[in-house]
């Protein structure tokens, strides 16, 4: 048996290119395979964290959907802002260890604009509780300073003490800058992977400044409030679009919702953020389901492939065949060495697929920064391990076929091949 | 020895269950440490007697005994068994696996057969003593199989199915890819080796012309007896 081992090995090494390319084409597809999985994973755990730590998540009552949509995701526009005094009151609870209050609305070149305070630095937590992490700079203190995601000062080239100027809106017309109140960058965010890192924070006052001489979303002719005298008018908001809410005891969090879904002054809407986060990633996972029917076809095309690459071998191999039987090898022993070499290719390509995803884990985290990931995760999980299993016993499945062939020929030749 | 080292009776051989019949053979026996020529046109049945003497197919009726062994009595396995242990084989051409050097092909039975390594003694002297006697260069040994001439691949296949002297060598149409000058000369050293090792010889070919060399003569025929 070991000497059949041994002839199987030296056989395979003087077919090695044609099996090589065989390798690849497995490992490939496992790799494949594999990086959609974990890419797909990091994805929803992304999505999932992009908000993490805070409790509760406060806006005007609308579908929990669109108030995640646009407090944390900064997509779309609120129907409704809430006010101010609303707010005061609930943060108010004793119930309540903080909260932090958005103001959303404008932007900066096609980045969204977020009025914040700075306790929105402390509480704020993504992915594993997490907070963020200055690269550089501080947190805003004056009127007119800027705190930048990462994404915004990396594309857009801004360094600590930049001027920037704001646009109100989405920035799409013209002539609608708040050019006559410019912004210093005080501090620019460590990326996070959540949508802070495209996002210009300011302090809640500075959205009420810039907007001062402005009536119903337009600048008044001929009335100006310069940036220098803006101290002096009350830079309270009147309203803000959303607040974010941390508890003291996370035990408390559903009849604290419900004191908020109940509000009496004006209807508002509190959510869990992981709850809507799901509710909201249910909607968008069709394509994680289509890129998973992607790499399952990468993997079909490849164990075909294999099976191709068996079938045509066969007839050059019937002469080695038949010799091995005469050495005294069964049809078994023939049927045995084509499993076992598709076995080999098969396992082999799955470890190979691995070791490449694993190493681009660890070393290729950069890359996918840049696509807004979450780090791929290193170790194997058991969702892993039974696709690979999967695609092993798949490589042994598809090589049936080839084996039994040889098989047959095997047992029709004997020990004459009729070529 | 005087027993015989085949013996085969009254045997019937079809491919399939309602085909007609391939083989039919009354009687036929060699004995040990003698030579046969067995004569047969293309189609006569030839390969599938090697196939049922090496056990590879089971007749459909009549008795094979190898060395006294019944070989219907055998597992398919313990037919497996009992060819690399007893037989060796030189065929009509392309004996050999071309990835390994002659020496590595010409031990390969030793490595499937516990028995034929034992008598072979060192498996890589006894293969360069049979190169040497079957007139292959000694620089040879290192070479890959592909890079032989024919008539050098034969004359390799002849030292393969010789080492560990098997009771029997079957050769099957072994000289008709050479040259007629080259057929005489190779038959003289394949017998002359075997008798050497103590095989017993069963030659096959279609070229009566080479019976000359050989202790019996059997001529096959197709199918049904007349």
């Amino acid at each position: 048996m070991s000497a059949l081992l041994r002839l199987a090995l030296a056989s395979a090494w003087n077919r090695r290119l044609s099996l090589g390319l065989t390798l690849l084409a497995v490992m490939l597809a496992a790799t494949l395979l594999l990086s959609v999985e974990r890419v797909r994973q990091a994805a929803r755990d992304g999505f999932a964290q992009s908000v993490s730590g805070s409790d509760l998540i406060v806006g005007a009552r609308t579908s929990p959907v669109q108030l995640v949509l646009y407090s944390v995701f900064r997509l779309g526009e609120a129907t409704n802002n809430l006010g101010w005094d609303s707010y005061q009151k609930i943060a108010a609870d004793p119930a309540i260890a903080w909260s932090v209050p958005l103001s959303l609305g404008d932007s900066h070149r096609g980045y969204p604009v977020l009025g914040t305070t700075p306790g929105y630095f402390v509480h704020f937590h993504y992915g594993d509780r997490q907070p963020l992490r200055f690269a550089a700079g501080v947190a805003f203190t004056g009127i007119f300073d800027a705190v930048l995601g990462a994404e915004v000062a990396q594309r857009l080239g801004y360094r600590v003490d930049d001027r920037i100027t704001l646009s109100h809106g989405d920035g799409g017309l013209p002539g609608m800058e708040h050019e006559d109140k410019p912004f210093t960058v005080t501090g620019i965010l460590a990326p996070t992977g959540t949508p802070v890192d495209r996002t210009v924070h300011v302090g809640l006052a500075a959205i009420e400044a810039i907007h001062l001489d402005w009536i119903g979303g337009a600048p008044v002719p001929g009335f100006a409030i310069g940036a220098e005298v803006v101290q002096k008018f009350d830079l309270t908001p009147k309203t803000i679009t959303a607040f974010m809410v941390g508890l003291h005891q996370r035990g408390e969090v559903f009849r604290i919702q419900r004191r908020i879904n109940q509000f009496a002054d004006e209807p508002l809407l509190a959510v869990l953020p992981g709850v809507a986060l799901d509710q909201l990633w249910q909607t968008v996972g069709v394509v994680e389901q289509a890129l998973q029917a992607v790499s399952w076809l990468v993997l079909a095309v490849g164990l075909a492939g294999l099976m191709a690459t068996m079938l045509a071998g066969l007839n050059e191999r019937r002469r080695e065949m038949a010799i091995l039987r005469s050495l005294g090898a069964g049809p078994r022993h023939i049927l045995f060495l084509l499993m076992l070499e598709s076995g080999v290719i098969s396992l082999l390509g799955c470890l190979l697929g691995l070791a490449t995803v694993t190493l681009f884990a660890a070393f290729g985290g950069g890359l996918l920064a840049d696509f807004g990931l979450a780090a791929l995760p290193l170790a194997v999980d058991a969702a892993e391990m039974k696709l690979l299993g999967g695609v092993l016993v798949c490589g042994l499945l598809v090589s049936l076929l080839p084996a039994w062939r040889a098989y047959r020929l095997s047992l029709a030749d004997g020990l004459i091949p009729r070529s | 020895m005087n027993a015989a080292a085949i013996r085969i009776d009254d045997l019937a051989f079809r491919w399939r269950p309602d085909g007609p019949l391939c083989l039919t053979l009354d009687h036929l026996a060699v004995d040990a440490g003698k030579s046969l020529f067995l004569h047969g046109q293309s189609g006569a049945g030839k390969s599938t007697l090697l196939n049922l003497i090496g056990g590879v197919l089971l007749p459909e009726r009549g008795r094979i005994e190898v060395l006294g062994q019944p070989l219907g009595q055998l597992s398919g396995a313990g037919r497996d068994a009992f060819r690399a242990d007893h037989l060796g084989f030189v065929f009509q051409q392309f004996n050999l696996l071309p990835w390994l050097s002659v020496l590595d092909n010409v031990v390969l039975p030793c490595r499937f057969s516990r028995r034929r390594a034992d008598r072979a003694g060192d498996p890589a002297v006894a293969a360069r003593r049979l190169l040497a006697a079957l007139d292959l260069d000694a620089t040879l040994a290192g070479v890959p199989a592909a890079e032989l001439s024919v008539g050098q691949q034969q004359r390799v296949a002849a030292a393969r199915a010789l080492i560990g002297r098997p009771e029997i060598l079957i050769a099957d149409e072994p000289t008709s890819a050479l040259d007629t000058a080259r057929q005489d000369a190779f038959i003289d050293l394949l017998l002359a080796e075997a008798k050497a090792a103590g095989s017993t010889v069963v030659f096959v070919s279609h070229d009566e012309r080479l019976a000359v060399h050989f202790d019996q003569k059997f001529a096959l025929t197709a199918g049904a007896p007349a």
